[in-house]
Formats: C-alpha cells, structure tokens, sequence
C-alpha cells in the first residue's frame, strides 16, 4: 500500500481491524473441544491464566506500570467468590461479580498509592503490598481457612442449565467466554484515545504533564480497571476448581504471571495469551513427578527465548514477519 | 495590557548552590525573547521553575493577569504554558501521528474516552495532520519517532507543544544538534510561528538569535545580567566578555 | 521485656548482617549499570552449597570453606557476565529480568537435582557454637561472629572504595556511567570486577547463612526479596544505604516474628513500604 493512498484516518482505522491472524486464533480455542477433549480442565486453567496476564499486560505493557503483586487483586476476586459460594449461595455469575468489585473497590484505593511512584520503588511497594495481603490472608484463617484453603465452595449451575461437570467442559466454556468479553473490553480500551495516553505514559512518563496530561488520573483509571480483570480471573479460579488456597495471593502467582506476560512479549495484548499458553502447557507436560524437573526446563525456555526472540514471543515474531514482508 | 508571562523575584538554591537569584522580567504578547547565557548560567532551570518542574523557594510567577506559582505542571499547560525539550522527549515507539494525536486529545480532554476508538474523533486527527503537515513532518508521520533522523525529531518536539494551542511558548534550545542541512527547515518553523503566540527562546546559536530576537535576556550564575535589543547586548562589555567574545559568528549564514 | 528487647536487636543486627553481605554487591551493581540481575541468590545460592560440599563431603573445617564459597560465586559469575549478561547490556529491563529468573529457575533445578529439596544439615565448629554471657546478657556465638566478618568486611569495602584507584573508578562508574567512560576510564572491566565481587560476598554471605536460615534450593528466591527490599531502601549504588537498610531490615523482620507472630514478616513489609514512600530514591539514594 502506498502511502501516499494512506490518509490518517484510514491507516487509524487499519490499526484497529481485527486482523485474520486474530479471527483464527479466538476461533482455534474452540478446538480443545474436539482436540484435546482431556484436557479440558488445562484448559480453562490456562484461560484464566490468560486472562490475569491479559489484566497485567494493562498496566505494564501499555501503561508501563511494573508490578510485582498483581495477584493481590487475584487473590481477592477468588476469596470473595469462594465465600460468596460458601456463606450466601452458589450462583456463578453474581460471585463473578462481587469478585471483581472488591478487587476493583481495593484497587482503586490502592492506585492513589500506586500512581504517586516509578521505577524500583514502585515495584517494591506493589510486592509489598501483595506480601502484606498473603500475610493478612494467612493470619485470618477464620475467614479464609489459613493454610488449609477454603472449605465448603460449591458452584451451581450456570443460568440453572449448565452443570459445572467432572471433565471441564462447562468450566472451560465458562472461563473462555468470560476471556473474550474482557478481552473485548480491553482491545475497545487500547484502540482508544486513552489508550493512546497511557501508551504515552509507557513512553515518556516525563512528556506527559509537559502536554497537559493529567498521568496520575490515568494510571489511577487503568489500575483499577486491571484489578477488576484481574479479580475476574480469581474469581472464575475459585469457581471452576472450588479450591481457593493462599498461593492465589502469593509471590510466586504474582511473579508466574509477570514470567508469562513477558515472556509472551508485553504491551502486544495477545503476549499474555500466547505466553499463558506456551507456559502452562509446558509446566504440564514438563512437571511429572517431580517440580524441579519443570523448573530446569521454563528456566531454559526463558534463556533462549531472550536470547533470540528478544520483547518475548510476538516480539520476536514481529521482528521475524517484518523482515520477511521486506523480502 | 499585562504581560504574556512575568516573574518576580525569583530564587532557587539546592544545598550552597544558587541556581536562581532574583529573576524578574517580563514578555509582553506577541514578543520574541531570546534567553542566552553560559552554560550552566540556569537558563534550563529558569525554564523548569516557570512551568512548575521545580519549585522556587520564593518569588512568583504570573500567567497574564494570574499567579500560577502554584499550579501543578500539567495545569500550567492547559492554561498556555508549553515548553520543548532541550533533549528530544518523545515518545520513541510512536508515530509522529500518534504523539500529536494524543496531545491534541488530551488538551480536548478527548483521552478520557475509552470506548471508542482514536479513529471516530476525525477532527483531532486532521487537526494533528494539518499541525505536522505545516511543519513538513506529514510524510513522515506513520513511521516510529525513533526512525526520524535528529532534525525531524526536533520539529516533532515543536508539533507537540503547539498542539497544545500554547499562548507562551518556552523553546529550549530548539537549533541544538540539529545539522547544518536540516536547520533551515527549522528555521522556517520557528519564523511561521503565529504572532499570537509568545516565543521566549534558549539559543546558543547565534545566527538563531539575532535573526528572531527583538530583546535579549542574558543570564550569567543564575542572574539576570542585563536585557536588551540585539544591538545593545552585542555592544555591552560586561556580555562580550563574558559570553560573546570568543568564537566568530559574524559570517555564519543561514 | 528489656532483656527480650536486647535479644531481639542483637539477633535483629546479626541477621540484617547477613542481608548487608548478600545485599551489597546487587546494590552497587545495580547502581553502576542499571543491569537487573534477579539471580543474585542464586550466586549466593551456589556459595552455601560449595560449602557445605566441602564439609560435608570432603571434611573440611567450616572456615576454609569460606573462601572458596566466595571464589566459586565469583568465578561462575565472571562466565556468566562474558557468556550471557554482557549482550544484554542494552537490552530492555523486562529482558534483563526475563533472563536472570531464567537463570535462577535453572539454578534451583539444578541443586534440587543434585542435592534433593531438604534443608542442608550442617554441623558449626565447636568453638562457634553456644553462646557467650556478658553485662549481663547471652550473645550467640555464631552470631557475634557474623556481625564480626560483616563489620570486617564493610570497613574493608569503605577503605578500598575511598582509598584506591580502582574504587575511585568504582565512584565515577556509579556517579556517571557517560562521564566516567569519557575520562578514559574503562567502566565495562570496572563493572566486570566489581560485578564478580558482588557475587562472591553473596557467596560468602550464603555459606554464613546455613547456620542461620538454612540451605535449600528454594534460597535463590526466598532471599531474593529481602536482598531486594535491602536494595530498594538502602538505595541503588550505595554501600552505606545497604549497612543501614539492612540493620533496619533485619531487626524488623526479627521484632516482627517475636512479637506478632501470627502475622509473620508483617512488620518488615510494612516498614519496607513506609521508607520507600517517604524515600523513594532509597534512604542513600540519589535525586
């Protein structure tokens, strides 16, 4: 194409079409059905993992914003799901709900903090906030069953009809439908002028205010709407395993999803996707009996990875597609 | 009619070092002052202080009629004040489009919009074209800004502050790095700038200076040392020695 | 309670001593050349498990262990600088860290694979054992000893910094990367060397902290978010910053754990975001 055919307008408009690669990709997580009937419960695990990372890609890929305690807000869409569950009742939607709107009312405060700081100290005080919660969480083991998870969740059926089975079909269903919706509403948010603010932040956090932009009011916005995704992932955790356990809060869940997001490539909104994938399905054909075993192998595949697809996986390819456009 | 931008009494000191003392002086609308001075005579700083970057510890600074010594940086534009970079502070993985996109979204307060897409508002697109397109950076406009060779970039700097409709403009050292082959282009920019807007210039170049400057401001160890046309300043001893005296500008064209 | 209060500062400044030792080479590596090395402990890692392979498989006596502990950190991580950091120098920091976690992944595996996941039994000198009483009160021999090489060390790290040529080098190297390189002075050896001596006092610090805190492959991370909070409130490319957050840390975390237990390392945490907001730059940190 030509540029001088190309008017603002209609190269704007190009970046936000959905492109085929993008049609066939949403249409493929349909195939587990068929493919990979037994492994449907992988499934939706790596779903929900997606979609926590796609959470993470909003502030750290777009907004620049590191943080090293995201599962906070996961940890608290799950619990307040799971005693939605255990002391009110059982309906999936509505636990879905009230999941994301502690996660979103607790990030929400948390962002008046979180926006007054950059660079190390801000990643520093977004762990420690999530090291504070999971020491909170396993004090209050009255609430949260401490060490020992939660007891006692138990889902209905969704919308009466569809019965959360033993193989993860509905679960899976569930989780995939829930990723897409949000994913919706995170494309619609990136195609956006504010999306295109907090790509400025990302950029030149120093510019910001020299333009008029009133950052702090932003990264406030996109932080709370990350916690709401965020606490949407936990939630669906807790429902499609009726299990919630501390590690939904802990250090290692907030770093996995940091691994996953970069190493899927940041900031390209399907890297936290294609990075749950490659992540989750290796852990699940590499643990076996042994964990260590599964640490030896991710470690490699993050060393190379680096070494030759350098901004993660898409970043890689990317650099990969245009050389060869070129030719 | 006040002026366009005035201080008053000025001071800034971190620890022993005095990096402002006593600033006063006014821009009346429409003007074109050059400030000039040796390097680390707190040119830069006198620019951070106007526009909030850093606070003074005493003195005021006024907007027209109104004080803004404490207005926060991000206000200070909305009101008028826009200043560029001595170093190019871009943004390197957008386009030239993109970046004058957002800043004109921003002064609109389009960027709060989420739901819809940057396409559906053709109006801040066009108006971010037509800004780029009159400082001949609109061929340029879909490629990432770090592709843009150093001259481009420097023009980049200018298309953001002005789309932000600024009524003071504060170019710091707009010429600086810019080659010999692209500076006319620049040049030219800074010549077409509307007479509504008031240009309070940092240049070393002279050329620059004498070419754009109604007055001069001279700076010397965070002081004003004195103001005045081109003629007077070039003429005064106290700047020859102290700043002018040494390399030879005078056959220098543009 | 004063006695308890004493114990807690003593046991407190013995382990943030510790921190100080596996803390100090990130903070000035970190400061010199913006390079996110989050396999740190994995060095330190490494040093603690020569050691108590020395020990325990060779009988040596726990002393001489501990310059080869910090040999083979430093060693290894010369290889590692050449071999992998150094491509990365220009890199983004979410690269950095996406390849020093990888590292330290593969570190973990490694010792888990060859030494099992259980904590190292290791036996101290007889003469490191025990406890001392004096004005009063019962000092922990081992940790008399800790606090002795830490303060050793440190007055050591000083002198070499503020009297030698090659800590004036160190100086500028952190002050201003550009500058320094402009003077003539050759920042990628600087940091080459100083990066290995950063390692191999995580080393050292990982042999010493057997005794203390245990050994196990999990070390590579669990004590990476405390050499991390050491740094982050001590301040980037500060010896000074890291002695005194690390004191800091340290009681903290041991007051913490006494006197709520229920609530763990509560009080750390809490501390640790207090100081960064009211010190974002760190307690020595710059700007």
């Amino acid at each position: 194409m030509s540029v001088a055919a190309l008017t603002p307008q209609t190269y704007l408009n190009d970046q936000a079409r959905w492109t085929p690669v993008e049609i066939a990709f949403w249409a493929a997580t349909l195939l587990p059905y068929w493919l990979f009937p037994d492994y449907l419960s992988l499934a939706s695990q790596i779903a929900i993992t997606a979609l926590f990372a796609l959470s993470l890609d909003l502030i750290l890929g777009y907004a620049g914003i590191v943080s090293l305690g995201h599962a906070a807000f996961f940890g608290l869409g799950a619990y307040t799901a799971g005693l939605v569950s255990k002391h009110i009742w059982g309906e999936p939607i509505t636990g879905l709900i009230a999941g994301a709107l502690v996660a979103g009312i607790v990030g929400y405060a948390a962002s008046f903090i979180i926006a007054r700081f950059r660079h190390l100290a801000l990643i520093m005080i977004t762990l420690g906030m999530g090291l504070l919660l999971t020491e909170l969480a396993n004090s209050m083991h009255w609430l949260t069953g401490g060490n020992d998870g939660l007891q006692g969740v138990k889902m209905w059926p969704i919308f009466n009809t569809f019965r959360f089975d033993l193989f993860g079909r509905t679960a899976y269903g569930y989780s995939l439908i829930v990723l897409f919706l949000v994913f919706l509403v995170a494309r619609r948010i990136i195609n956006s002028p504010f999306g295109l603010s907090l790509r400025g932040i990302r950029e030149n956090a120093l510019r910001m205010p020299a333009l008029g932009a009133p950052s702090r009011a932003h990264i406030r916005t996109i932080y709370t709407i990350s916690a709401v995704m965020a606490g949407i992932a936990g939630a669906l955790l807790a429902q499609t395993t009726e299990t919630v356990s501390l590690e939904v809060l802990g250090f290692q869940r907030s770093a996995d999803v940091l691994v996953i997001l970069i190493l899927g490539g940041a900031g390209r909104l399907y890297g936290g996707l294609v990075g749950a994938i490659v992540f989750m399905v290796a852990r699940d054909q590499f643990s076996g009996n042994t964990p260590q075993f599964w640490y030896f192998w991710i470690g490699t595949l993050l060393i190379l990875v680096v070494m030759f697809l350098p901004n993660g996986i898409l970043g890689g390819l990317a650099k990969l597609t245009s050389r060869w456009r070129r030719a | 009619m006040s002026a366009a931008l005035s201080t008053r009494g000025l001071d800034k000191r971190f620890g022993s070092l005095v990096v402002a003392r006593e600033i006063a002086f006014e821009l009346p609308q429409g003007a074109r002052y050059a400030l000039i001075g040796p390097n680390g005579a707190g040119k830069t700083t006198l620019i951070n202080l106007m526009t909030g970057m850093l606070r003074p510890d005493a003195g005021a600074i006024l907007l027209g009629e109104e004080d803004i010594t404490g207005v926060p940086p991000e206000r200070r534009v909305t009101r008028g004040l826009v200043r560029t970079f001595q170093i190019n502070t871009l943004f390197p993985n957008l386009n030239a489009l993109e970046a004058v996109t957002l800043a004109v979204c921003e002064r609109e307060g389009i960027a709060r919009s989420f739901w819809q897409r940057v396409a559906s508002y053709p109006d801040a697109v066009d108006e971010a074209h037509a800004i780029l397109s009159s400082l001949m950076l609109g061929g340029d406009c879909y490629r990432p800004t770090r592709e843009l060779p150093y001259g481009r970039q420097r023009l980049l700097e200018i298309a953001l502050a002005l789309a932000t409709k600024p009524k003071v403009l504060l170019l710091d050292e707009p010429a600086a790095g810019v080659p010999r082959d692209e500076s006319a282009e620049l040049f030219e920019v800074i010549s077409n700038l509307s007479r509504d807007i008031t240009v309070l210039f940092i240049e070393h170049d002279m050329n620059f200076v004498f070419r754009f400057a109604s007055r001069i401001i001279v700076m010397v160890g965070g002081r004003i040392l004195l103001e005045g046309t081109p003629d007077e300043v070039s003429a005064d001893p106290r700047v020859r020695e102290v700043y002018l005296g040494k390399s030879g500008h005078g056959a220098r064209h543009v | 309670m004063i006695g308890s209060l004493f114990g807690v500062l003593f046991d407190g400044f013995a382990y943030g001593m510790l921190l100080f030792l596996l803390s100090v080479g990130l903070s000035v590596t970190l400061g010199m050349m913006n390079f996110v090395n989050l396999a740190h402990c994995a060095f330190a890692m490494l040093g603690g498990y020569v050691a108590v392979t020395l020990m325990n498989g060779f009988g040596w006596p726990f002393f001489a262990t501990l310059p080869f502990a910090f040999l083979a950190a430093a060693l290894s991580s010369v290889v590692f600088e050449r071999v992998l950091y150094r491509r990365l120098y220009r890199a983004s920091d979410l690269d950095q860290v996406l390849l020093t976690i990888g590292i330290a992944f593969v570190s973990v595996a490694v010792a888990a694979y060859i030494y099992g996941t259980v904590q190292q039994p290791v036996q101290m000198p007889p003469y490191l054992r025990g406890s001392i009483s004096m004005f009063g009160h019962s000092f922990g021999v081992y940790r008399l000893f800790l606090i002795g090489i830490a303060l050793l060390i440190t007055l050591l790290l000083v002198a070499a910094l503020e009297y030698t040529r090659f800590g004036a080098k160190v100086r500028a190297a952190v002050d201003n990367q550009r500058m320094a390189r402009g003077l003539g002075i050759n920042v990628d050896g600087v940091f080459a060397l100083t990066f290995a001596l950063g390692s191999g006092l995580a080393g050292l610090g990982g042999a010493l902290a057997i005794d203390i805190v245990g050994l196990d492959p999990a070390f590579a991370f669990t004590y990476l978010i405390y050499v991390l909070i050491v740094v982050s409130v001590g301040g980037l490319g500060s010896i000074g910053g890291s002695f005194v957050a690390a004191t800091l840390i340290g009681i903290s975390d041991v007051a913490g754990k006494y006197y709520v237990p229920q609530l763990g390392a509560f009080l750390m945490y809490l501390v640790m975001i207090v100081l960064l907001m009211w010190r974002p730059a760190g307690l020595f940190g710059r700007r």
